[in-house]
């Protein structure tokens, strides 16, 4: 369901990408470890690198509804894609929410031109789950900041054009975090070796090294101390698109293992006949339907102005459970063939995995919701 | 440099299609109904040509009703407008016909180049761009895999089962294409969004001066007597080696005059 007619163009768009550049390609891709930056400038240039920000500085103006529908899409052909543009988005909010007036135009017309491409660096060595205990520092010097420190996890390392890097510029604790804005070219930035990952292969992740590196001080996000606030912020944005990348995952699971159902036979019968394996295949898509409807759900309220980060948590807990669920049950549909790399659900199972950690693993999701309950 | 983008619907290459049963044209119908392939790459050419050397990209329409949407689909690709001739009278036109339509629609617009796929997947004559420039009295330069505009002359590489011919000439003139020429691009959200609000011009036979009799079924130059499904796959034939495959197959390949 699309709210408005424009959604739906926009939909057929990307699924007509999707079909003719992103599904021939993944295996590939995924199988070289190759990141298919080439193709991100494609969906940029589509116009899908900036929806949901304002179209005054060059974004799509699509509620997060709709948006969510497009990763959702792209992660039915390619999870990297999807998980890329939803990083993507992601670096563009500080600016987006935070910036002065200024530097939006300053500053968003290239995030969100779709040449560009945004990295997030939040997590440290020593933990991601405590953010408001990072050691990476930036120090006031002259009419810029020097950054010092180390930033683990971060995808798109190495081929980024911008870095958003949250810092501690004052006390302990999460009222001395501030968040700048790097450019990729500064001098003392350094991406480090990638890591070797279980899957989502064709995405770049590395540590990213600071030693003195110099960001303008026009180039701070919001007031200093505000860091952690924003960083929490975009977060319950950012959970919505990995939980809509889930289900677009799960979905492309499902799909296979139901067509495969319906071909395989075992004495004498489809497998999909078999109760055992038909009932198997009804909890998996009744997972994927609640998950879409949560994931939503959570979005119309984001859209309306409401409070909305325990829904968001909620839906990336359920949504990334349900895919990792659902992508594990599709290996089992295809039995032995299901464990080969000669069909894509043993990838899907792998990808599922790493949305259970990313932007919050699903205990913090757990955390989220339970203080709520807790304070009322 | 103006330019007019010639585009055809026609119904999906990749679908089942077929002719009516009442009349023998083509089922617009039931089908899924696209852009004619080939036109994509007329309008990149096009469109890259406008980038180059400025000007306006009109898309020109002769079909039915329902050819508004791939109108405005290849308006969301970056042309600036849109003529559409629609008319009753126009059903079951034959190519003579057609071409007379078009020229006289492009004879309002006055461009300085024509632009259109080598072919369409559905009446696959291609004679249509030969046409145009005829009752125009312009050039044709026709299958082209490469097209440079250097002022007011075209090169153009002519495709040719053996390789390519260079042929040139002064605008005005029609280029048709081939999908060698060139990657067509998608459109953009805000392609499509800025589509919506592009003019399009409808017109009737009788807006060009057309009547309706010299064109349409009646009025048609040829005629489908009789149409027939496709016989079905034969099944293939199997050899097997027994230490006189190679001479089999070349047997086999002889008889089916492939060598
Ligand atoms: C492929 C990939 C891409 C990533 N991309 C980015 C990126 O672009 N930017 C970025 O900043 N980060 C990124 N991350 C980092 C990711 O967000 C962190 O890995 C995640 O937040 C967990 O942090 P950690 O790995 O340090 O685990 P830890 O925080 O050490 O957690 C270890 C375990 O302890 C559990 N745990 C921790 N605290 C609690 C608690 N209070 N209650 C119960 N359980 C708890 C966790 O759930 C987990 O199971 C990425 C990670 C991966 C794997």
């Amino acid at each position: 369901m699309l709210p408005t007619e424009e959604a739906h163009d926009l939909l057929e768009l990307v699924r007509q990408i999707a079909d003719r550049e992103l599904a021939p390609r993944v295996a590939d891709f995924e199988a070289r470890g190759e990141f298919p930056r080439e193709l991100l400038r494609v969906l940029g240039r589509a116009g899908l690198l900036g929806l949901p920000y304002p179209t005054e500085h060059g974004g799509g103006g699509q509620p997060y509804e709709v948006y969510l529908q497009v990763l959702e899409e792209l992660a039915t052909r390619w999870l990297a894609v999807a998980e890329g543009v939803s990083v993507h988005t992601l670096a563009c909010y500080p600016v987006a929410t935070h910036g002065t007036d200024e530097q939006r135009k300053r500053l968003l017309p290239d995030m969100l031109g779709g040449e560009l491409l945004g990295a997030y660096c939040l997590s440290e060595p020593s933990g991601g789950s405590d953010p408001a205990s990072m050691s990476t520092r930036a120090r006031r010097d002259g009419d810029g900041y020097l950054i010092n420190g180390t930033k683990s996890w971060i995808t798109h390392a190495g081929h980024a054009d911008f870095y958003n890097v949250f810092c501690r510029t004052g006390e302990a604790g999460p009222h001395g975090i501030s968040c700048l804005l790097a450019h990729a070219g500064t001098p003392g930035l350094a991406p480090q070796a990638r890591e070797r990952t279980m899957g989502l292969r064709s995405s770049p992740v590395a540590q990213v090294v600071f030693d003195d590196a110099r960001v303008p001080a026009d180039r701070l996000m919001g007031d200093e101390g505000t860091g952690f606030r924003i960083a929490m912020q975009a977060l319950d944005a950012g959970r919505l698109g990995i939980a809509a990348c889930a289900v677009g995952l799960a979905q492309a699971a499902l799909d296979y293992a139901t067509d495969y159902a319906r071909e395989r036979e075992q004495f004498g019968r489809r497998i999909v006949d078999f109760q055992g394996l038909g009932f198997l295949l009804a909890d998996m898509a009744t997972a994927v339907s609640a998950a879409r409807a949560l994931v939503l759900s959570a979005a119309r309220l984001k859209d309306a102005g409401l409070p909305y980060r325990v829904e968001a948590a909620k839906a990336k807990l359920f949504a990334t459970d349900a895919a990792m669920r659902v992508t594990t049950d599709a290996v089992q549909v295809l039995g032995g063939y299901g464990y080969v790399a000669d069909h894509p659900v043993e990838r899907y199972m792998r990808e599922a995995k790493v949305l259970q950690i990313v932007e919050g693993t699903n205990q913090i999701q757990r955390l989220v919701i339970s203080r709520d309950l807790a304070t009322g | 440099m103006n330019i007019v983008v010639l585009v055809k619907q026609v119904p999906d290459s990749g679908s089942e299609r077929g002719l009516s049963a009442d009349d023998k044209t083509v089922d617009r119908g039931s089908a899924n109904n696209v852009i004619n392939e080939m036109d994509e790459y007329a309008i990149e050419e096009a469109l890259k040509i406008q980038e180059a050397h400025g000007g306006e990209v009109t898309v020109l329409t002769v079909g039915p009703q329902q050819a508004a949407e791939s109108i405005r689909k290849a308006l969301s690709m970056g042309p600036d407008k849109a003529m559409h001739v629609v008319d009753d009278a126009l059903h079951g036109s034959c190519a003579l016909a057609t071409s007379k339509v078009l020229a006289a629609a492009i004879g309002r617009l006055s461009p300085d180049l024509v632009i259109s796929g080598a072919e369409s997947t559905d009446g696959r004559v291609q004679v249509i761009p030969h046409m145009i420039a005829e009752r125009l009295g312009i050039a044709a330069l026709t299958g082209a895999r490469k097209l440079v505009v250097d002022g007011a002359t075209l090169t153009v590489e002519r495709q040719t089962d053996e390789g390519y011919e260079v042929v040139t000439a002064a605008t005005p003139a029609v280029v048709s294409v081939w999908d060698t020429i060139n990657e067509p691009r998608y459109p953009s959200f805000k392609g499509i969004m800025a589509a919506k609000k592009k003019p399009v011009e409808t017109l009737s036979l009788a807006d060009l001066g057309i009547a309706a009799d010299e064109v349409g079924l009646s009025g048609a130059s040829s005629a489908v007597v009789e149409a027939g499904k496709r016989p079905p796959r034969q099944g293939g034939t199997k050899v097997t080696d027994e230490g006189d495959g190679g001479v089999k197959l070349v047997e086999f390949l002889a008889s089916e005059k492939f060598v």
